[in-house]
């Protein structure tokens, strides 16, 4: 065997930004890093060792830089800079994908007056007093609220260090502050011309007081925020340079995957595991209370010993949970008579009688998997008293609590070294896998990589719940809603992951209503919307799941205002735009995305375009999907056109990433994506059944990014809340279907079911049925709940009785 | 099992169970793992390598089959596509969480080394295997159009 | 005219009286035969028969115990349950007598002297003598007794009227004495013919069958069966499997895969699991020998990959190819294991070219497979194939259906998705 692993290149590679040339590679960004991992390398086992070069942006390599040793500059939580002026930028957030090292890195460098060329990136170590994120009120990174919290704080502690450096510089120098300047690490006096590096005065610097007060940029000073530049992460993302945390390697180091009981609540009860300790490479055999894992030399070694185990499983309350039993449960619980309210003006009842219109209809979303490019994994290395772990996840500290629990040691014994995250979308907000992997490496005298397998992954992830909304609203003689009600019926993630303090006093799940209760076109006229928590069975937990409150909200009310623009006769553009009269910033994406789309041009038979405007994390986003419809009932996508707002853009490019990715993310999982039960197992298991769009199947996707001075908003996840709404009403224009459930059900759009989908004859120009006037509505709910018991609500676009 | 792997234009030799797909031996055993896994089933195409230039799912090929001239991500910088598409995905900014572009880099490169000037319809011939759930497929397909230009 | 009237009339009588003896007729007394203590070879004997004959395979539902019955067999006219033939008493056939047994597999008559259905291969199993059949049965009363009453068949009428299947004997079993050795061929050749034609049944879903479930046409010559082609395996060399080697034919019976003439799915893939596998490689040889001797027709699909497929490479397909729907699917899900040009990209277990199921315009083995995927260990390594059939719409899996027939086995497929929803279904 070869032990000397091969020295590859580190390659540099130049990008060119607006104003000049930066050199970011590997070598540079990751100095740091190259150091401590070639010190490490020494000691480590040399079979075991990534030859693959610097292990970049991981808190193990730059805990000197973070922890309370550090020799230098440490003005606050996130800006260290040595003597010899290395700036080192520790990042609060964690990076999944969503380029937040890029645009945090961006704010404190642009009023630090450093170069991004000139900084290293750290994350932060737990710490929940110097790392709590503003919005979310814990150190984790979710809700798209990393820019919008970190928007004031990171500049601020930029332009006070500035400050500090500057003043020391000056008092130096013996020369007034203000003839001095800053730029690129540098302090300079204007009229002499002297001057000096950040680093030279950092001792000076330190031992100064805080200002009181920082006086911010004016945008138009900006040199960093609001250019082209490129993410600084790319480069060891396309070598094979970039570790992940599946990618973490320890000396003496072995590998385990697991399989977790089929059926959630249930437990292990026996194993014969005689075939699995005889395949060659396998070394230990775990029994944990609701799952069981292998130890082996590799991976292989230990997936191969799972295979060969004869589990035998108590299956536990749930043995024959259904999706359809769990909808019936939902069903029942929405017919509640009172809910928990949100929003209530006016008086619904009042108003939707007297409407000349009313329209109602029945909204529903299913389980989602996250299924993240990387499966869950962790190393851990339980010792004496503690444990360090090495993984990717979204709340470092819920991470380190979570394990030293297991453990039953302080939070402090352990230790996280948080990794780059292939994917997350919410998935590790969740410290399961974590976890286990404590659970896994208590037994064993090494350090474990657990590893899940794919299939591991998708039917032991934590869900995005279902969803059950039921909506009515009754409309004036111009066609606009004057009565507007609607009840959310789920199981609260808020609670899970908060608890009841997360919760308003009177029982609403804020994430649950989002967007509902605040959509872009302001609050309606006699709205009444309230909540009902649905109790899921013991054992199901449902999980926050990219876009959160608003994918489930914004579907629903886009879907709905597009029926109504119908059983209104009114073009659905036409129709937004008078919804949005006092909305300038909604109405101008709502324009800039219909004139880009071509609204209103014709397009060929079985084709059709659905709009949607939206306001969700803070930023404006309209979006037109152009589809086409097969007799068969299959649609393929063939055009997406997007105008976004998003206040100030810390950085343009990545916010266009984000939303071409978002969208499509969005549009995967509302034509393909669903996970269902079924006697208590989940059926889906790798991506041959939950199937992910290709990129064949990629149409072309313009974002339109209209720059204006509102304050940042959020933007990884308002693509993702515009796509299941702009999507069916497409599919509607292209059909007269009217989809009100979840993923796209090809069956109902095949030509010849379409005509039983169309209630006539109002129906077949509406898509929703219309209450006669006979059918008064009495009791809020009483008469659609009832009219639902009998049927007679159109609930998965099949509108007739 | 032992045997001999020509990996990256070095020799190594491997002791490992002939059905361990090459995936595995590569992280676990070689510590290259830049090379992902991502399915098992090839069907996501995050574990793709060359083997004598073209295109392999690692994670359903045995070592025992195995042979020629493996690349992985870590050495496709020094092919002259490898490399034209590594600056075309930083030019492009492509990547978001960066999770499958290695798979997609190395399936890029051998579609560029193949075909000079693929055509959109090329484009989807040789990189629909390899699924990005940030789905940076514009990019992906601006890149490879931009590195083709190079 | 009244003549003819009254002949008519008294043939018509004379038809209805032989019709009601026959319906009526009570079925072969069962003999009553010597009772031995079954001895251990005996069992083991009896073991390794019951493999060869597959009897687990039909009498086993899905995570069901062995032997204890209940598959169903959905056909045409209805629903038939195979019984428990575990040795419990009240459900199963413990209460049997050795000339009980005899009678059933010999005549198809059931222990209370009614008809069984010819699902029940008693046509095959008839030409064993009775000393491998009591064989069979001593193991068979070894087994476990399993409590397990099987459901009712649901036939519609007249199926459901057994005595009808009299008639059936008349026509479709006409012999039920045990094979006669063939003095002019070997010993080895005449135990290939015992293990195909008798134990292992195979015309039972590789003969063509007529529209009263009767064999017609050439003996193994290919039928459809179960929604899957069980493909012509007599002895010509284009359709059929003349062109194997005895190598190959013995490869394809121990692991479902004989290199470059493919793989075993579906039924075929049980008969492998469940019988062929653990048969004795000198058995496998034996019917080798036999199936190559078989009277050769020139029926159903051949074999033989387009010129097209010669100027694809693994990575690409040949310039110029139309793009589609199906080849759409097939560049996203299928091409990074089958290979463009058919060879299999990670193993040869992918291979496609030269492939039967692809040969087949109507493309039934493929959609099959395609739905349900495969699972496969070989000397050549181990293959896994998931199950598209959840997440892909059945106009897709037509589309590519029909690209793969085109692709690689250069003729139009006729897969509609009307095809693929009732595939589904079987």
């Amino acid at each position: 065997m070869t032990l000397q692993a091969p020295q590859l290149p580190t390659r540099e590679i130049e990008l060119v930004t607006d104003r000049r040339r930066l050199i970011l590679g590997g070598g540079l960004v990751l100095g740091l890093a190259v150091a401590s991992v070639k010190a490490r390398a020494q000691t480590a086992d040399p079979s075991r060792v990534n030859p693959a070069g610097p292990q970049p942006l991981s808190t193990d390599d730059v805990s000197a830089a973070a922890g309370e040793g550090f020799r230098g500059f440490a003005p606050d939580a996130f800006i260290r800079i040595t003597r010899d002026n290395q700036v080192i930028l520790i990042i609060p957030n964690v990076e999944m994908g969503q380029g937040i090292y890029m645009g945090e890195s961006s704010l404190i460098a642009e009023e630090l007056e450093v170069g991004l060329d000139q900084v290293l990136i750290a994350p932060a170590p737990p710490n929940e007093a110097l790392y709590k994120q503003p919005l979310l009120q814990f150190q984790g990174t979710g809700g798209s609220t990393s820019i919008r919290g970190a928007w004031e704080p990171l500049r601020k502690a930029g332009a006070a260090a500035r400050t500090l450096l500057i003043t020391a510089a000056a008092n130096r120098w013996g020369v007034p502050v203000a003839e001095c300047v800053a730029e690129r690490a540098m302090v300079r006096h204007t009229p002499s011309g002297r001057q000096t590096t950040y680093g030279e005065v950092v001792d000076d610097a330190s031992r100064l007081p805080k200002p009181e007060q920082v006086a911010l940029k004016d945008p138009s000073q900006f040199k960093i925020i609001g250019k082209m530049i490129r993410r600084v992460d790319t480069p060891a993302k396309v070598n094979g340079t970039a570790v992940y945390g599946i990618d973490v390697i320890r000396p003496g180091m072995k590998f385990a995957t697991v399989q977790s009981c089929p059926w959630r609540g249930g437990t292990l009860r026996a194993v014969d595991d005689r075939a699995a300790l005889a395949v060659p490479g396998v070394l230990q055999v775990i029994r944990l209370p609701d799952a069981v894992a292998v130890v082996g030399e590799h991976f292989w070694a230990a997936k191969q010993g799972l295979d060969l185990l004869k589990v035998q499983w108590n299956a536990g309350p749930n043995a024959n949970m259904s999706t359809e039993g769990l909808w019936a449960s939902m069903e029942q619980a929405s017919n509640a008579a009172r809910g928990a309210v949100a929003h209530q003006s006016g008086d619904f009842d009042r108003a939707f009688q007297g409407a000349e219109k009313r329209v109602e209809a029945v909204y529903r979303q299913p389980f989602l998997c996250h299924a993240p490019m990387e499966p869950q994994a962790a190393v851990v290395h339980v010792t004496g008293g503690g444990a360090e772990i090495w993984c990717g996840t979204q709340v470092p500290t819920s991470a380190q609590g979570a394990a030293a629990k297991i453990l039953g040691v302080p939070p402090e014994r352990v230790t996280i070294h948080n990794y780059l995250i292939g994917g997350a979308f919410g998935r590790k907000l969740e410290t399961d896998y974590v976890e286990q992997a404590v659970q896994i490496a208590r037994f064993c005298p090494y350090p474990v990589k657990m590893v899940w397998t794919r299939e591991q992954d998708t039917q032991h992830d934590n869900y995005r719940p279902l969803y059950l909304d039921k909506i009515s609203a009754g409309l004036g003689a111009d066609g606009l809603p004057v009565a507007w009600r609607h009840r959310v019926t789920a199981a609260s993630v808020t609670i899970r992951f908060v608890g009841p303090a997360g919760m308003r006093p009177n029982g609403v799940d804020p994430d649950a209503v989002e967007e509902a209760e605040d959509p872009v076109y302001g609050k309606f006229q006699n709205m009444l919307l309230d909540y009902v928590q649905w109790q899921p069975p013991e054992g199901l937990r449902v999980s926050w799941w990219r876009g959160v409150g608003p994918t489930h909200a914004i579907y629903v009310v886009e879907s709905f205002v597009d029926e109504l623009a119908h059983a209104a006769g009114q073009d659905p553009v036409e129709y937004r735009r008078k919804l949005l009269r006092n909305q300038p910033r909604g109405l101008a994406v709502l324009n800039r995305a219909a004139q880009a789309a071509g609204w209103g041009t014709p397009l060929p038979a079985g084709a059709g375009r659905g709009v949607i405007v939206q306001k969700s994390f803070g930023s404006f986003l309209a979006a037109v999907v152009e589809v086409q419809v097969a007799d068969e009932g299959d649609v393929r996508l063939r055009r997406i056109t997007v105008a976004v707002d998003s206040g100030i853009t810390v950085n343009p490019s990545v916010l266009k990433q984000q939303v071409e990715g978002g969208i499509l993310f969005g549009l995967t999982a509302a034509l393909f994506n669903e996970i269902t039960f079924e006697r208590g197992r989940v059926q889906q298991s790798n991506f041959h059944d939950y199937r992910m769009l290709r990129i064949n199947e990629t149409p072309p996707v313009e974002v339109i990014h209209i720059q204006t001075n509102n304050p940042p908003g959020g933007i990884g996840e308002a693509g993702t809340t515009a796509a299941a709404p702009a999507l069916c009403n497409a599919i509607f224009a292209a059909t007269g279907v009217r989809l009100r459930e979840l993923p796209v059900r090809r069956e109902l759009l095949r030509k010849n079911a379409r005509k039983r989908t169309l209630a006539p004859p109002i129906a077949a120009a509406l898509g929703a049925r219309l209450l006669t006037p006979a059918e008064e509505v009495r009791d809020e709910r009483a008469d659609a709940n009832a009219a639902n018991d009998r049927g007679e609500l159109p609930l998965d676009g099949i509108g007739e009785p | 099992m032992r045997k001999n792997l020509n990996v990256n234009g070095e020799v190594r030799v491997v002791d490992v169970p002939p059905d361990m797909p090459l995936l595995w031996v590569l992280r676990d055993v070689l510590g290259l793992t830049g090379t992902k896994y991502g399915c098992g089933i090839a069907q996501c195409g995050a574990c793709t390598i060359h083997i004598d230039g073209r295109p392999v799912r690692s994670c359903v090929l045995p070592a025992s089959a195995a042979g020629g001239a493996i690349v992985t991500i870590e050495a496709v910088g020094n092919t002259p596509t490898g490399a034209a598409a590594q600056k075309a995905w930083l030019d492009l900014d492509v990547v978001q969480c960066g999770y499958c572009q290695s798979g997609q880099v190395m399936s890029a490169a051998a579609l560029l080394a193949r075909n000079p000037a693929p055509t959109d319809e090329d484009i989807d011939l040789a990189m629909s295997g390899n699924i990005c759930r940030c789905a940076t497929y514009p990019r992906i397909r601006d890149a490879i159009k931009r590195a083709a230009r190079s | 005219m009244k003549r003819a009237l009254a002949i008519l009339a008294g043939l018509a009588v004379l038809g209805l009286a032989v019709f009601l003896a026959i319906f009526f007729w009570p079925a072969p007394a069962a003999r009553a035969v010597a009772a031995t203590a079954p001895s251990p070879q005996l069992i083991a004997r009896g073991a390794y028969l019951a493999t060869a004959a597959d009897c687990v395979a039909c009498h086993t539902t899905e995570n069901g115990a062995p032997y204890a019955g209940g598959r169903p067999f959905v056909l045409p006219f209805g629903t038939i349950y195979a019984p428990n033939i575990t040795p419990d008493r009240a459900t199963g056939i413990g209460a049997w007598s050795d000339g009980e047994f005899i009678r059933a597999m010999r005549h198809g008559v059931g222990r209370n002297g009614e008809q069984l259905y010819p699902a029940f291969p008693y046509t095959a199993y008839s030409k064993m003598p009775d000393a491998d059949m009591l064989a069979v049965k001593a193991y068979l009363f070894r087994l476990q007794p399993v409590r397990n009453e099987v459901r009712e068949n649901g036939l519609s009428f007249p199926f459901n009227q057994r005595p009808l299947m009299k008639f059936w004997n008349i026509l479709f079993h006409r012999s039920s004495e045990p094979l006669r050795p063939d003095p002019q061929q070997t010993a080895e050749w005449n135990r290939g013919r015992y293990l195909v034609t008798s134990l292992g049944h195979c015309g039972e879903c590789h003969t063509p069958r007529n529209l009263l479930y009767g064999y017609s046409g050439k003996a193994l010559s290919g039928e459809t069966m179960q929604g899957w082609t069980a493909w012509n395996i007599t002895s010509d060399r284009a359709h059929g499997v003349g062109a194997w080697s005895e190598a190959d034919l013995v490869s394809y019976f121990r692991y479902g895969y004989a290199p470059g003439r493919g793989v075993a799915s579906g039924p075929m893939k049980e008969a492998v699991d469940y019988s062929l596998s653990k048969l004795t490689d000198a058995d496998l040889r034996a019917m080798a020998v036999y199936l190559k001797t078989t009277d050769p027709a020139a029926k159903g699909p051949r074999p033989v990959a387009p010129a097209t497929l010669t100027r694809a490479s693994v990575a690409a397909p040949a310039p110029g190819e139309a793009d589609s729907l199906g080849r759409q699917i097939f560049e996203g899900a299928c091409a990074s294991c089958h290979a463009w040009n058919g060879q299999g990209q990670q193993s040869p277990l992918a291979a496609l070219r030269g492939r039967r199921s692809v040969a087949d315009p109507k493309g039934l083995n493929v959609v099959q497979t395609i739905l349900r995927g495969g699972n496969l260990s070989t000397p050549q390594g181990h293959a896994f194939m998931p199950a598209f059939a959840q997440a892909y719409s059945d106009r897709e899996i037509a589309a590519v259906a029909n690209y793969v027939v085109a692709h690689f086995g250069g003729d139009e497929g006729q897969v509609s998705a009307k095809d693929v929803a009732t595939a589904r279904r079987q």
